[in-house]
C-alpha cells in the first residue's frame, strides 16, 4: 500500500474550481447537533477505527477467555472441590474483573489519540463539549459487550448455568456496562493528565490490579484479615461483583444494586468534570 | 470591552501567550478585513500557530484580547466556533479513517443529517479530485492528497473564517500550486482567509495584506507593494566566466546600481541586492547593470534575477535572521 503514496501527485487529478465554487455557495448551516447526537457521532468513529484495525479487539476476546480459564481451572479444585463447582461462584466475578480491567485502554487511545492534529479540528466545532469522550466510552461499550458475551459463552461451555434465565443475565450485563461507562472517566482523566502512553499504563495498572484483586471475586471475603475486608467490603468491584452474581442467579439485590449505581454515579460526577476541564485545557 | 470596528473579521489587542518563560505571543495587534486573504509570514516558532490557535478558542490567551466577527474568542467561544474553520499545521482529520468517513463524520458534527453528510462529502471529494481516494485510509495518502482533504473538511459548511496554518509547508511545487487554487476559489466565495507561512512568495501570491512576525511581535504591517518597498526590489544573482574578474565587476555593479554587493562562497558568483527607491523595476535595473558589465568587457555566464527572500525581509526588518528566532521559542510547544 506504501508504494501507491509516493507519487500520487502527478496523477491526482485537478480541482474543480467551478464545482467547488458551487459548493461554497450554500451559505447556510444546518442547526447544530444535539449532545446525544454528537456523541453517537463520535462512537460511530470509535467503530470505524475497530473496523479498520480488528486486531484492537483482540483484548475483548482472547484475554477474557483467557481469564475464565486460568482462574477456573487454577483455585477451582483448592476452592470450592472442583473447576466445574467453582465457576457457578465465579463467573459473574471474573466477568466483572475483566471488564472493569479492559476499561483502561480508554485512558491509552485517549492519550494516543489527542496528540493528533483532528483533535484541534474537533474542539474548534461549536458541539457540546463532552461528546468527543463519550464517544469513546460509547465505543467501549461496544467492547465490553463483545467481551461480556464471550465470556459468557466461554463459562456456559465450562458448566456455568445462570439460575436468573436470560433476563438475569442480561441485567447483570447491563448493570455491568453502566458501571464500565462510569467508571472510563477516570481513564479519561489520566489519558489527558498523563504525558506518554507507557505512564498512563504504569498508573493504570497501580489502580486497577488492587482494585479488582482486592475484591469478592475470587473467594468469600470472611477469610481475609479484619483491615483487609473493611477494604474489599466497601470495594465498587465488590458491590458489582455481588449485584452481577445476585443478578444472574435470578435474584434481586437491590443494595448492592443500588451501591453499584451511587458509585458510577460518583465516578461520573468527580472525574467527569476533572475530564472536561482537561480537555478544555489541553 | 474593547470597540469593535465594523467590517473586520478579526480584531486582537496586545495578546499575549506564555508557556512556562517564552512569551510564545508577545502582544500581538492585528486587524483583518473581512472577505480578503491576510498572510502572517514568520518564521518557525516566530508565534503564528500559537495565534491562530487562540483565534481558533484552541488555547486561552494570557493576556490581551481577540474578537472574531465582534465575538470574543473567550467569553463567547462557542460563538466564535459556529463562524471559523481550522486546517491546522498537521493534517487535522483522522489518519486511520477513509476520505469519505472523514468528510461524513465531520459533516454531522456540524449537523447535516445523514444523507447530506454523504451528499456533501460526495460532491467535495469529486471538487477536490479525490474522487478515487475516497475509500482509502487518510494515511496512505500523499502530502497533497492530505491537504486536499484537510481543506475539504474545512469547508464542509462554508465558514466565515478559515484558519490556514502554513497550508504546503512539505509540498513539492505542484500541489502547492494547487493548494493555492483552492484558496483563490474559497475567498472568491467571500470567506476570509487568516494565512500563515513561512514563504514570503505564498504570501505574496495570496494575500491582500500581511503582518510579519518574529519572537511573538509583529514586526512589520501592510500591503504587499508597502512590504516589498520596504526591503528592496530584490537581488540579481550573477555567475562569471573568471573568477579573477570579481572584484571589478563588483565595482561595476556597485556604481551602476547604487546596490550592496556581497560576494558568494562559489568564487566566480556574486550577488547584488537592488536599492527599492531607484524608480526603475528590477528588472530595468538588471538589464542596465548587464550592459555595464559588457562595456567593461565582463563575462557573465548566468544571471538570474530574485525576488526578496524572506530571509532578506527578516534581515531587512530585525538585522537578524530567520534561523535565530527559531531556537528560543518554538510553535510545537503549544500542541
Amino acid at each position: 500500500m506504501s508504494t501507491a503514496t509516493t507519487n500520487e501527485t502527478q496523477d491526482l487529478a485537478p480541482v474543480s474550481a467551478d464545482s467547488l465554487a458551487a459548493l461554497l455557495v450554500a451559505k447556510e448551516r444546518p442547526p447544530r447537533p444535539s449532545a446525544w447526537s454528537a456523541s453517537l457521532t463520535f462512537g460511530w468513529r470509535a467503530m470505524l477505527k475497530i473496523k479498520h484495525v480488528p486486531e484492537q479487539l483482540f483484548d475483548v476476546t482472547a484475554f477474557p477467555i483467557m481469564m475464565v480459564l486460568m482462574y477456573t481451572y487454577l483455585f477451582g479444585g483448592a476452592l470450592a472441590g472442583s473447576p466445574k463447582e467453582y465457576i457457578q461462584f465465579l463467573l459473574p466475578g471474573i466477568l466483572v474483573m475483566s471488564v472493569v480491567m479492559i476499561t483502561m485502554y480508554t485512558g491509552v487511545s485517549v492519550n494516543t489519540d489527542i496528540e493528533k492534529g483532528v483533535f484541534d479540528r474537533f474542539r474548534s466545532l461549536p458541539i457540546w463539549r463532552p461528546s468527543t469522550m463519550v464517544g469513546y466510552l460509547l465505543g467501549d461499550a461496544l467492547r465490553y459487550t463483545i467481551a461480556s458475551v464471550v465470556m459468557l459463552t466461554v463459562g456456559m461451555i465450562l458448566g456455568y448455568r445462570p439460575d436468573g434465565g436470560v433476563g438475569g443475565v442480561v441485567a447483570g450485563i447491563a448493570l455491568l456496562i453502566v458501571f464500565s461507562f462510569a467508571f472510563s472517566w477516570i481513564w479519561t482523566m489520566f489519558g489527558l493528565l498523563l504525558r506518554t502512553e507507557k505512564s498512563v499504563m504504569g498508573v493504570s495498572m497501580m489502580v486497577i490490579f488492587p482494585l479488582t484483586f482486592l475484591s469478592n471475586v475470587f473467594v468469600d471475603p470472611k477469610t481475609m484479615p479484619g483491615w483487609l475486608q473493611a477494604f474489599v467490603n466497601n470495594s465498587p468491584v465488590t458491590h458489582l461483583s455481588s449485584a452481577v452474581r445476585g443478578l444472574m442467579a435470578g435474584d434481586w439485590p437491590t443494595a448492592e444494586i443500588a451501591w453499584s449505581l451511587g458509585w458510577s454515579g460518583l465516578f461520573v460526577l468527580v472525574f467527569g468534570p476533572v475530564t472536561m476541564r482537561l480537555y478544555n485545557r489541553k | 470591552m474593547s470597540q469593535h470596528t465594523a467590517g473586520l473579521a478579526i480584531e486582537t489587542a496586545g495578546l499575549v501567550k506564555t508557556f512556562g518563560e517564552t512569551r510564545a505571543v508577545d502582544g500581538v495587534n492585528l486587524a483583518v478585513p473581512a472577505g480578503t486573504v491576510y498572510g502572517v509570514l514568520g518564521p518557525n516558532g516566530a508565534g503564528k500557530t500559537t495565534t491562530v490557535k487562540m483565534l481558533a478558542t484552541l488555547l486561552r490567551p494570557d493576556g490581551g484580547e481577540a474578537h472574531v466577527f465582534g465575538h470574543d474568542v473567550v467569553r463567547e467561544a462557542d460563538e466564535v466556533r459556529g463562524r471559523v474553520s481550522l486546517t491546522g499545521q498537521y493534517a487535522s482529520v483522522d489518519e486511520d479513517l477513509t476520505g469519505t468517513e472523514n468528510l461524513v463524520l465531520l459533516g454531522r458534527l456540524l449537523g447535516h443529517g445523514k444523507k447530506a453528510a454523504r451528499e456533501r462529502s460526495a460532491q467535495l471529494l469529486e471538487a477536490f479530485g479525490l474522487t478515487d481516494a475516497a475509500g482509502k485510509q487518510v494515511k496512505h495518502y500523499s502530502g497533497g492528497m492530505r491537504r486536499r482533504i484537510d481543506i475539504a473538511a474545512s469547508i464542509l459548511s462554508t465558514p466565515d473564517l478559515l484558519f490556514l496554518d502554513e497550508p504546503t509547508t512539505g509540498l513539492d511545487p505542484r500541489s502547492r500550486n494547487q493548494v493555492w487554487d483552492i484558496v483563490r476559489a474559497v475567498v472568491a466565495q467571500g470567506t476570509t482567509v487568516l494565512l500563515t507561512t513561512q514563504y514570503l512568495d505564498e504570501a505574496d501570491q495570496l494575500a491582500s495584506r500581511i503582518a510579519v512576525i518574529d519572537r511573538g511581535k509583529v514586526i512589520a504591517e501592510g500591503t504587499k507593494g508597502e512590504l516589498k518597498a520596504s526591503v528592496g526590489a530584490g537581488s540579481v544573482h550573477l555567475r562569471l566566466r573568471d573568477a579573477e574578474q570579481r572584484p571589478e565587476a563588483a565595482e561595476v555593479l556597485r556604481r551602476a546600481l547604487d546596490a550592496r554587493v556581497q560576494p558568494e562562497p562559489d568564487p566566480v558568483a556574486l550577488t547584488a541586492r537592488l536599492a527599492a527607491a531607484a524608480g526603475d523595476t528590477a528588472a530595468e535595473q538588471a538589464a542596465r547593470a548587464l550592459g555595464e558589465l559588457a562595456r567593461a568587457g565582463i563575462t557573465v555566464d548566468n544571471f538570474s534575477l530574485g525576488q526578496p527572500s524572506l530571509d532578506e525581509v527578516f534581515l531587512a526588518l530585525t538585522g537578524h535572521d530567520t534561523h535565530e528566532s527559531a531556537d528560543d521559542a518554538n510553535d510545537e510547544v503549544a500542541a
